[in-house]
């Protein structure tokens, strides 16, 4: 794509418009012609006869649609001269010539297809494809990011996320990986990958301003999974998740600092976003299938409903953090169930089971940060004070670093 | 319908997890011909089977015309492949499915990898 189109789309808004049916056209023409690749170039061509025509007609009223037909017409055109070319399979080019509608370029019965997205997510969080593969092939070929916007997210160059994409391109032809949503039998499993993988591109999203674009992206794919999988209530408590964290994300820094949940000026949380995810996490409390990504969302809720950080209800957040604890027995949920337990038992209380868990996080900053905040609540400045050091030291992000090192000083 | 195989691998030095009683054995022995039995049935066995230890093997090679014989393995390494089946499968799911069979009676790691479409081999 030229300097000169890009800008055009800038422009005329397009670039949105492309972003959003991105993954719908791709994942439709992946079913269509059965090629990752093939999918991609159609889809790219059909952008680019877009960008002529929408500019003066305006963008149609089912745009997807209208990119679904384009690109499956350029494709099978394309088949078709290389067919009669190549000598390709005469039932490759009988389909080809039955699929052919009148009216080329008009968009026609076949729009895009919901499921292919979701046979789409399933082929993209396939557990024999490598996290760092899932991630970006989710991102570039469902949330239409470019290779380069994928590569600046995850702080790699452009030419090695190229590489990672075709590397995970290839394995999925060669190995075959499949198309489809998984059976019953596996589903468990292949959904928390899928699950996992978008979390994970919300979080990688937390991680300074111009990574904000991955939590949108987010969102609107977990908000597409949940509605394509009603009967999944993880899918719904993992939307509900990011949508309680995202509402608090205006109050989460001043003057490009952070600000603890303690600080925050709750008066600029996102209402519409709280009652949202509310609602999502009282639909899955009645539903009764309560696991991690619905646990979490819980204790978002409760934090996200009280009117001050002494007001929150956090006999709720323990029990909560408790349950959360029994279906997923990580070091990281028990650090924050210890957390929750100095607004109850005091930091005493908090300490002791600070230092049950502290030898599996050694390395792991807020642990250390967590330690020195209840040294500190006891009057026991060394030990704080090399607490929090230590997290200094181990912070990923500078904003962290930034704010670890000004609750050092203030030891002083 | 794509071929894949399935292959096991031995570590040199390494505790086998291979069946030491003779009752061992034959539950081993039990849980292999009725897994292949399986496949038989189901169209998806195409060949496998176990081979001896890399002690055993030859390179051969061509050198100024002449084929030259070498004792021993390919490569000089210290993991070698145990035995092997190659299977029919509709697509990665399915194949891994049989692995995880495959798994389940010899009670060792399976790799599986895609064979290329050629020859004989379809995709």
């Amino acid at each position: 794509m030229t300097d000169a189109v890009a800008a055009a789309r800038e422009a005329t808004g397009l670039e949105r418009v492309f972003r959003e049916v991105y993954g719908q056209a791709v994942a439709t023409l992946i079913r269509i012609l059965g090629d990752i690749t093939l999918a991609e170039d159609a889809v790219q061509e059909a952008f680019a006869v877009a960008t002529d025509r929408w500019r003066i007609d305006g963008v149609p009223p089912n745009p997807a649609g209208w990119i679904v037909t384009t690109a499956r017409n350029r494709a099978i055109d394309a088949l078709r001269r290389s067919a009669r070319g190549l000598g390709l399979p005469a039932e490759l080019a009988s389909v080809a010539v039955a699929s052919q509608g009148p009216g080329t370029e008009e968009p026609g019965e076949d729009g895009p297809v919901r499921d292919d997205q979701l046979r789409l997510i399933f082929t993209c969080c396939h557990p024999a494809l490598r996290p760092e593969h899932r991630v970006a092939l989710t991102l570039r070929l469902l949330g239409g990011l470019s290779v380069d916007e994928v590569a600046r997210s995850f702080l790699v160059s452009e030419s090695a996320m190229a590489k990672r994409l075709v590397r995970a391109k290839y394995k999925i032809k060669a190995a075959k990986i499949p198309y489809r949503v998984p059976e019953e039998a596996d589903l468990p499993e292949r959904l928390r990958s899928v699950l996992s993988v978008l979390y994970l591109i919300y979080n990688t999203g937390l991680d300074g301003a111009e990574r904000s674009p991955l939590r949108s992206e987010a969102i609107r794919l977990s908000r597409a999974l949940a509605e394509l999988m009603p009967d999944e209530p993880e899918a719904a408590g993992l939307l509900a998740l990011m949508l309680l964290s995202e509402s608090r994300t205006a109050a989460r820094r001043a003057d490009g600092e952070l600000v603890l949940l303690r600080d925050q000026d709750r008066a600029v949380w996102d209402r519409a976003m709280i009652e949202e995810g509310h609602a999502i996490v009282q639909a899955c409390i009645r539903r009764g299938q309560p696991g991690p990504f619905q646990l979490q969302a819980a204790i978002q809720a409760v934090h996200c409903d009280a009117a001050s950080f002494e007001a929150t209800d956090w006999p709720q957040i323990v029990a909560l953090y408790d349950h959360l604890f029994s279906v997923l027995p990580t070091p990281v949920v028990a650090l924050n169930r210890a957390i929750a337990i100095a607004e109850i038992e005091g930091p005493g209380a908090a300490l002791f089971a600070l230092d049950g868990i502290a030898p599996g996080l050694d390395n792991y900053h807020l642990m250390h940060a967590a330690r020195g905040t209840m040294l500190r609540r006891l009057g026991r400045r060394d030990a704080a004070q090399a607490a929090f050091a230590r997290a200094v030291q181990l912070a990923p992000t500078d904003a962290e670093r930034r704010f670890l090192a000004q609750q050092l000083n203030e030891q002083v | 319908m794509s071929q894949y195989l399935l292959s096991t691998y031995a570590v040199e030095g390494e505790v086998s997890r291979a069946p030491r009683t003779p009752e061992e054995m034959g539950a081993f022995m039990e849980r292999v011909v009725a897994l292949e039995a399986e496949m038989e049935a189901s169209g998806t066995f195409v060949f496998g089977g176990a081979l001896h230890g890399p002690d055993a093997a030859t390179v051969a090679r061509k050198s100024d015309g002449d084929l030259i014989m070498t004792d021993g393995p390919f490569v000089e390494a210290k993991e070698h492949v145990a035995g092997f089946y190659i299977i029919n499968a509709d697509d990665l799911d399915a194949a891994l499915a049989w692995a995880g069979k495959v798994v389940d009676a010899i009670n060792q790691p399976i790799e599986v990898r895609p064979f290329r479409a050629t020859g004989r081999v379809e995709a």
